[in-house]
């Protein structure tokens, strides 16, 4: 080999550099479950606990907030113009709730992440750029900035609208932005209406660098509606509910923030909500839930985490007793060159060594 | 092929030894008569080229006598057999499997061109050049330029069937309905593998260009217009007449007109061409040298034939004035050689550049594919299948999905199957329909599984076996002081094979022993020296005062670069008067000794103040011998410790210092050593007028001489003019002219030479029996030699039961073999129990019986027989058998075998092996060239397996499963993502992450683990060869590893996807959070896997593993900074979380935890013998323990 050029023997050439060599001694193993162990265990607690705190209330509404007349059509309902949407509820707080008590609506079987929202379009070609625009279904350009108001091409098939025969972008254009939320809901408590904040729902990443505040929404829901509608006269970096919606959920199941109410609420309170019910959840079998849920610092009511964390604390625990049984019923001095393949008498003392995992628990058995 | 090459096996110097005291019997009993009874042997040998060729000479008598030469003869006769037609099936076998490897050093057949000569008219070079286009001198080493490497050097790299893969991907991927990964990202792996492939070639090859560009810009003096002129090298064309000064290199392949030595002589060092460092002597011929010198118009038309590869052979006339002589290989300096200890050189160009032999033997012998490679494939296939079940489920899940939702596709707010406005509005926006679309699906989605192949394990791999070639190169302890040679790497592709050998195949003379050749006895008319050997230098202590009345001029003259040890005895009897039957023979042995060979003596004046001989002798030279053969140079030096110094040879005669007076020898011809004649003969004209042959036959073996009348010189005269000049068939006729002369002679004595083992060698092969490898020894030796060289190499042992088989006819070996096996119970199953025999057998078996097994049906008895045996011996093998015997073993079984040798005679062996080893020494490269590993002792061997080997394999096998693991728990981790997303084939993460991943993040430590992890130090292994064992029973790399492997693969992946799904079940989080988290998840949770398996940490392998996880988060950050991508910010969001970094500690502990608890329940209760060596090495308890017990370890 010509590459190669050896001249030095140093302890690098010869392999010879000092090195941790770690083994698996009894010892190392079972303070490895103990520590593991009793590092889960106080999480697992501590998840637990914070998450038991949290309050959460959840209201499905799509069903019930369909006039019975219509429960065996409720297409019918959603798609007509006619048809009242709006439906009041009420809601019972269980605990207290302090603020700030978060409202998001829940969406199910609605598949944001599908592909068909990410496709891109245009055959590029491959050395257009170095940098592929990775947006799809939307176009990040042209949200970001009013200069960019015809780069619609990642947004087909919801990108342009005709006027006077000439292609004239959709802002924001896409099928995401078209398929945006639309129910509203507005709560109140012994009739006085509760303030929902609905400023700084979106991440300020966003606001400030995602979406332009020289962009406005132009011939948004112009044809074919899909969902909300903006107010053409506000940018788009302040229409957080866009913002919110745009950041495209990871799973088929997903909240979203509609906004904050930054009172408490006392237990047993009945909360009203009137929910102008508006969004087509109809045509795929999709539920709508309203939650209201306050914070701690593990986020929102979930016991999975805590949980996870005692049984796989107790996992290890167990461990370590299981292998000091087995290092006790069965002890291997390490090293022993007596047990290496060629050193062992099949008829003797070893000969157990040789059976397998099955019989060998059943020789630790008999032992017993 | 080789055979005419000295194959120097066919009849070993060993043999000397054991057929001297024969010799020595039948020269007492007197005989000296015509047919003395080294007749018949020699007759012999002649009657067999008879029945080949039909022959002038009559026939003499042809009786057989049963005497030494009885067995010897028979040997011969059936050697030469095997040789010439038993071969042909085992050549068949070596074409075959040249398809796949390529010998770089075949010949063709020089005579098959004999129809169409290549003309060349010296110093007309535009007539020359007119017919036919001869290439210029102009060479081009490097493969591509700079117009063709792209496209060149892309298609060499598709030949690699995973690439073409890669590209259908790439493909697909720009396919509109299926773009999946940003087009531009999709073509990032493939292309990062082609582009360090392709710079790493790129770099080489430039390397060439520059080294042709010196090369042919170098100058030469050419004959201009009558006058030598400086020209470059490239213009130079055929025709042309060049003149090269000392140490100049030769620019092509040249016929010698003239030297500066009047009589044509000129010595070149072909060590670029052969890698022999000796000079060899070229003539140039009478007729030419006049024209040289006296200046006049050079010309002559030289026939020659067309350019071929053999660089042992040339076969030419020339035509100069109506007269018409011929051109043989000692005419003909190559390209490359150097010129040395010659003044200067005239010749006249008949190949340039290409068409140099130099350059006809450069091509590289194509790299051969390791078995862990080959497995690998088998595993990528198993691959393939997860791959495509997986897209099947994810088109499939599609086509359902759309079938359920067919008639509200439109109204989905995911789901558009038409445009919404602008002039398309209404009509069908990229759907196909339902089945087209699940077709897509499934193309897509391996689009986005693709990596489930790894591509990068192919770079990976290259990498790590540069690496390990680096330290198995850098080992000090396969540094060869002696020579100053570091081992080789010539192969790459091969290492983790030397960590599966099974069995060993072995030359003899230069392998196992050191063919450094020592004249230790001499039998000279029939008495016996040698008992007592003194060093010349202390016989002259003692002796002085005889050695000054006996040889009033200084015998000592000459000083040898080594000590040769002689007889007292036979040194007195030297000084005797010339009279006496006795002591002419001994005058005509030693003349014999220091005449009948191609020795080159190389004189140089030392400075002899210090020397204790410069008071008596003022002139002391010293004298170098160069020869081609090591024995050949023992003999001459002996000769000259015997007072008979050989010190000028020219082609027309040689000078000898008998005792200080000066004999000149005319050389009247020489016929040289063939493996046929096995002998090799001169035609001395004394100085007073007699004639004589002197022979040395059966290589060194034994010496003779007749005395020639006229008329039978006149007869061999012309029969020698006629056959040197002849073009076609000129060897034959060669050997038909010599054996007009090489008969009827008489014997003149014998001469014992010593070749001593190597060191180390019984030690090593100790240890390779004990790792479970099997040492065969193919050697050329005769049986008994083969015996006791055996013994002495403790390869065989007394309480081994020898089977020895010898026969004569096929009858003959199947009764053999047949017996033997019913008398030791050789059953006929191919997989054997070990230890099921009751006693080590050894089997001896000749190059006779193997002619008769291996082209017959008997290949499978004597595999049968052979594999049952601890100990194979093959003795009197031609390199063709020696071939065909590891063909038999490698076509039989799925053992690893190796092939060492130093010869030209083991190239066929070392190529057929799976893994060949070359030893570089005394007998020049070719062994080397042709070989995958090459080093300088046979001891190295042991090294290389039991420590190299056993690392390699073990690295590499661990990397081949990490790897696999690595890019399957990825794809599976996208595939339960993909599950979740309506089957539509979405990535979670980012383009930039999917590319990296392999490529970035996790590809260093792999590297690193796979060059520098090491489970065992070099001590242990070599103190328990048996170690060895796990490389074969493929303890690293098996199915059943592959399959444990994917199964934690699968539960890796599972508690990857569902540990953050189930965190984030209800929850705001979006697919880039999400994809962030997953890709940082999947990263530490490779790394961490790799860390908890890797043995040995050093610095560097802290850096790599920890390093790879700060680069990615790094690499994740830089990423998140960017405002134009949409996952602009997620990082910074989401690391404020601590559910965040609660879901990674989870993920890393609940997914390593079965592989953990496995790995502890197996270390613990079912260790392995590495397990055990490791815990003991590590821990140094007892350390008189550790040390295996050597019944123990034997038994």
């Amino acid at each position: 080999m010509s590459l190669l050029v050896v001249t030095s023997n140093s302890r690098f050439t010869q392999q010879e550099l000092p090195a941790c060599k770690p083994i698996l001694t009894p010892g190392w193993v079972i303070t490895a479950f103990i520590f593991i162990g009793i590092i889960f265990i106080p999480i697992g607690l501590a998840s637990l606990f914070a998450s038991e705190n949290v309050v959460e209330i959840a209201d499905r509404y799509d069903e019930d907030c369909v006039p019975s007349i219509y429960a065996s059509d409720m297409l019918a309902y959603i798609r007509s113009s006619q048809t009242n949407k709006s439906c009041t509820k009420s809601l019972t707080v269980p605990k207290k709730m302090k603020n700030p008590i978060y409202v998001y609506y829940q969406l199910d079987n609605f598949y944001q992440n599908h592909r068909r929202l990410w496709e891109e379009v245009e055959f590029s070609l491959l050395l257009v750029s170095v940098f592929p625009d990775m947006s799809k279904s939307r176009s990040d350009k042209q949200l970001r900035s009013k200069a960019n108001e015809f780069e619609t091409k990642d947004c087909s098939p919801e990108a342009t609208f005709l006027v006077s025969n000439k292609e004239m972008p959709i802002v924001p254009c896409g099928l995401i932005a078209w398929s945006m939320f639309n129910d509203t809901y507005g709560f109140s408590l012994n009739d006085k209406a509760i303030q929902v904040n609905k400023k700084g729902i979106a991440w300020k990443s966003d606001r400030e660098y995602k979406f332009g505040s020289d962009v406005y929404p132009k011939k948004f829901q112009s044809g074919v509606i899909g969902g909300a509608k903006l107010d053409e006269n506000i940018p788009l970096s302040q229409q957080e509910d866009l913002i919110v919606w745009m950041r495209t959920a990871a799973l088929p199941k997903f909240r979203k923030l509609y906004g904050k109410i930054e009172v408490d609420l006392e237990a047993n309170e009945k909360i009203t909500v009137v929910i102008q019910n508006n969004y087509n959840t109809y045509s795929f079998g999709g539920k709508k839930t309203l939650i209201l849920s306050t914070t701690s610092w593990i986020g929102g009511k979930n016991d999975f985490l805590g949980i996870a964390y005692l049984t796989f604390g107790g996992l290890c625990l167990f461990m370590v007793i299981s292998f000091i049984f087995l290092y006790v019923v069965r002890p291997r001095p390490l090293g022993d060159p007596s047990y290496l393949s060629w050193n062992r008498n099949p008829d003797g003392l070893f000969a157990q060594l040789r059976c397998r995992f099955l019989s060998d628990i059943l020789c630790a058995m008999e032992e017993f | 092929m080789y055979i005419a090459y000295t194959p120097n096996d066919l009849f070993d110097v060993n043999d000397g030894e054991n057929l001297f005291s024969a010799v020595d019997t039948a020269l007492r009993e007197g005989n000296r008569e015509y047919c003395s009874p080294l007749k018949p042997s020699f007759c012999s040998a002649e009657s067999q080229i008879r029945q080949q060729f039909p022959l002038k000479c009559p026939l003499r008598d042809r009786k057989r006598m049963v005497s030494w030469g009885g067995s010897m003869e028979l040997q011969q006769t059936s050697l030469a057999f095997g040789i010439s037609g038993g071969s042909s099936r085992v050549q068949d076998k070596l074409n075959k499997s040249q398809r796949i490897r390529h010998k770089s050093t075949q010949f063709d057949d020089n005579l098959s061109h004999e129809e169409n000569p290549r003309l060349i008219y010296v110093n007309d070079p535009r007539m020359t050049n007119d017919k036919y286009e001869f290439t210029g001198n102009e060479i081009r080493t490097s493969k591509y330029t700079l117009i063709n490497f792209l496209p060149k050097n892309l298609f060499i790299q598709f030949h690699r069937v995973a690439y073409l893969y890669f590209l259908a991907i790439v493909f697909l991927n720009q396919l509109p309905p299926l773009a999946i990964f940003g087009r531009t990202v999709s073509l990032f792996p493939l292309l990062f593998v082609l582009c360090v492939t392709a710079i790493k070639d790129g770099y080489e090859d430039w390397r060439r260009h520059r080294s042709d560009r010196n090369e042919n810009n170098r100058e030469a003096l050419v004959l201009q217009s009558g006058k030598f002129q400086f020209k470059k090298w490239k213009k130079i064309r055929a025709g042309e007449v060049v003149k090269i000064c000392a140490d100049d290199t030769i620019p092509c392949d040249m016929v010698l007109l003239g030297t500066s030595d009047p009589s044509g002589i000129a010595y070149i060092q072909t060590m670029n061409l052969d890698g022999e460092s000796n000079l060899k002597t070229r003539y140039a011929r009478q007729e030419t040298t006049p024209m040289v010198f006296e200046g006049g118009t050079v010309s002559g038309l030289i026939r020659c034939e067309q350019p071929n590869r053999n660089i042992y052979e040339f076969t030419a006339n020339m035509e100069l004035k109506g007269q018409r002589f011929p051109l043989s290989q000692s005419n003909i300096i190559l390209r490359g050689c150097q010129l040395k200890n010659t003044e200067w050189v005239v010749g006249a160009v008949v190949y340039a550049g290409q068409e140099t032999k130099a350059m006809l033997n450069s091509a590289m012998s194509p790299s051969k594919r390791s078995r862990l490679e080959s497995y690998m494939n088998r595993e990528t296939l198993w691959l393939s299948v997860f791959l495509f079940t997986m897209c099947l489920v994810v088109a499939l899940g599609m086509g359902l999905w759309l079938q359920r939702h067919k008639d509200r596709l439109d109204e989905l707010p995911y789901y558009r199957k038409t445009y919404f406005g602008g002039r398309s509005a209404g009509k069908s926006y990229k759907f196909y329909g339902i089945p087209m679309e699940t077709f897509f699906s499934f193309l897509s989605s391996i689009i986005v599984f693709q990596i489930m192949i790894p591509i990068s394990l192919y770079i990976t791999m290259e990498l790590v076996r540069l690496g390990q070639s680096y330290f198995m190169i850098g080992d000090k302890h396969m540094y060869d002081t002696s020579t100053d040679s570091r081992f080789q790497c010539r192969s790459l592709n091969i290492n983790e094979d030397l960590g599966q050998i099974r069995y060993v195949f072995s030359d003899k003379t230069g392998t196992l022993t050191e063919n450094k050749m020592e004249f230790r006895k001499a039998s000279v008319h029939g008495k016996n020296y040698g008992s007592s050997m003194l060093t010349a230098d202390t016989w002259q202590d003692t002796n002085i005062a005889v050695s000054r009345t006996a040889a009033p001029v200084g015998k000592s003259r000459w000083k040898l670069k080594s000590e040769v040890p002689v007889d007292s005895e036979l040194m007195a009897f030297l000084r005797k008067e010339l009279a006496g039957d006795e002591r002419i023979a001994a005058h005509e042995f030693f003349l014999t000794l220091a005449t009948c060979n191609t020795v080159i003596p190389i004189l140089t004046r030392s400075s002899s103040s210090s020397c204790m001989d410069s008071e008596f002798y003022e002139d002391v030279e010293a004298i170098d011998y160069q020869g081609e053969s090591p024995d050949e140079q023992a003999l001459v030096a002996a000769a000259s410790a015997y007072g008979y110094t050989l010190f000028e040879r020219t082609s027309g005669h040689v000078v000898i210092d008998v005792n200080g007076e000066k004999l000149r020898l005319d050389v009247l011809g020489l016929h040289e050593f063939d493996s046929v004649r096995k002998r090799m003969s001169v035609v001395i004209r004394f100085p007073d007028d007699s004639v004589k042959v002197l022979v040395k036959g059966l290589r060194t073996l034994v010496v003779a001489s007749r005395d020639l009348t006229d008329a039978e010189l006149e007869e061999w005269q012309c029969m020698y003019e006629d056959a040197s000049t002849s073009l076609t068939d000129r060897s034959i006729k060669l050997r038909q002219t010599a054996a007009v002369i090489e008969c009827n002679l008489q014997l003149l004595g014998a001469t014992g030479i010593e070749d001593k083992l190597q060191e180390g060698v019984p030690e090593a092969i100790e240890s390779l029996r004990q790792a479970g490898i099997k040492v065969w020894v193919l050697t050329g030796d005769k049986q008994e030699t083969a015996i006791s060289i055996g013994i002495s190499c403790k390869l065989l042992t007394s309480d081994m039961q020898q089977i020895i088989i010898n026969g004569t006819s096929e009858e003959d070996c199947r009764n053999l073999l047949s017996d033997a096996k019913a008398k030791y119970g050789v059953r006929t199953s191919s997989r054997k129990e070990e230890g099921t025999m009751s006693a080590a057998l050894a089997l001896i078996i000749d190059g006779n019986s193997l002619v008769y097994i291996l082209e017959k049906d008997l290949e499978s008895e004597l595999f049968d027989l052979a594999t049952s045996c601890k100990v194979v011996l093959c003795c009197r093998v031609a390199p063709l058998q020696k071939a065909g015997i590891v063909d038999l073993i490698k076509s039989r079984t799925d053992d690893m075998t190796l092939a060492i040798g130093d010869g030209a005679n083991d190239v066929s062996m070392i190529q057929m092996a799976d893994v060949g080893v070359g030893i570089c020494g005394q007998e020049g490269r070719q062994a080397v060239m042709a070989s995958d590993f090459a080093m300088g002792q046979f001891r190295f061997l042991k090294r290389l397996l039991l420590v190299h080997g056993h690392w390699n394999y073990q690295r590499i096998g661990y990397l081949v499963l990490y790897n696999f693991y690595r890019n399957a728990v990825f794809v599976l981790m996208l595939f339960w993502y993909i599950l979740s997303t309506a089957f539509s084939t979405t990535s979670a993460l980012t383009d930039w992450s999917s590319v990296f991943y392999s490529v970035i993040y996790t590809s260093v430590p792999t590297i690193v683990v796979g060059i520098l992890d090491k489970d065992l130090s070099h001590k242990t292994l070599l103190e328990h060869p048996k170690l060895y064992g796990a490389g074969h029973r493929q303890e690293s790399y098996n199915m059943y590893l592959f399959w444990i492997t994917m199964i934690d693969t699968l539960w890796q992946s599972l508690v990857l996807f569902y540990i953050p799904v189930f965190t984030y079940r209800e929850s705001t989080i979006d697919i880039w959070s999400m994809g962030s988290l997953w890709t940082i998840a999947v990263v530490i949770l490779v790394n961490m896997h790799l860390a908890m398996d890797i043995q040995r940490w050093l610095l560097l392998t802290h850096m790599a593993v920890w390093g790879s996880i700060i680069i990615t988060y790094a690499c994740v950050v830089v990423l998140d900074s960017i405002p134009i991508f949409p996952n602009y910010g997620t990082i910074y969001h989401l690391a404020k979380s601590p559910t965040y970094w609660l879901s990674f500690l989870l993920i890393i502990c609940l997914a390593l935890l079965p592989r953990f608890i496995f790995k502890v329940l197996h270390q613990t209760f079912w260790p392995s013998d590495i397990q055990i060596a490791r815990e003991a090495e590590i821990l140094r308890k007892r350390p008189n323990h550790v040390q295996s017990n050597p019944d123990q370890s034997s038994s």
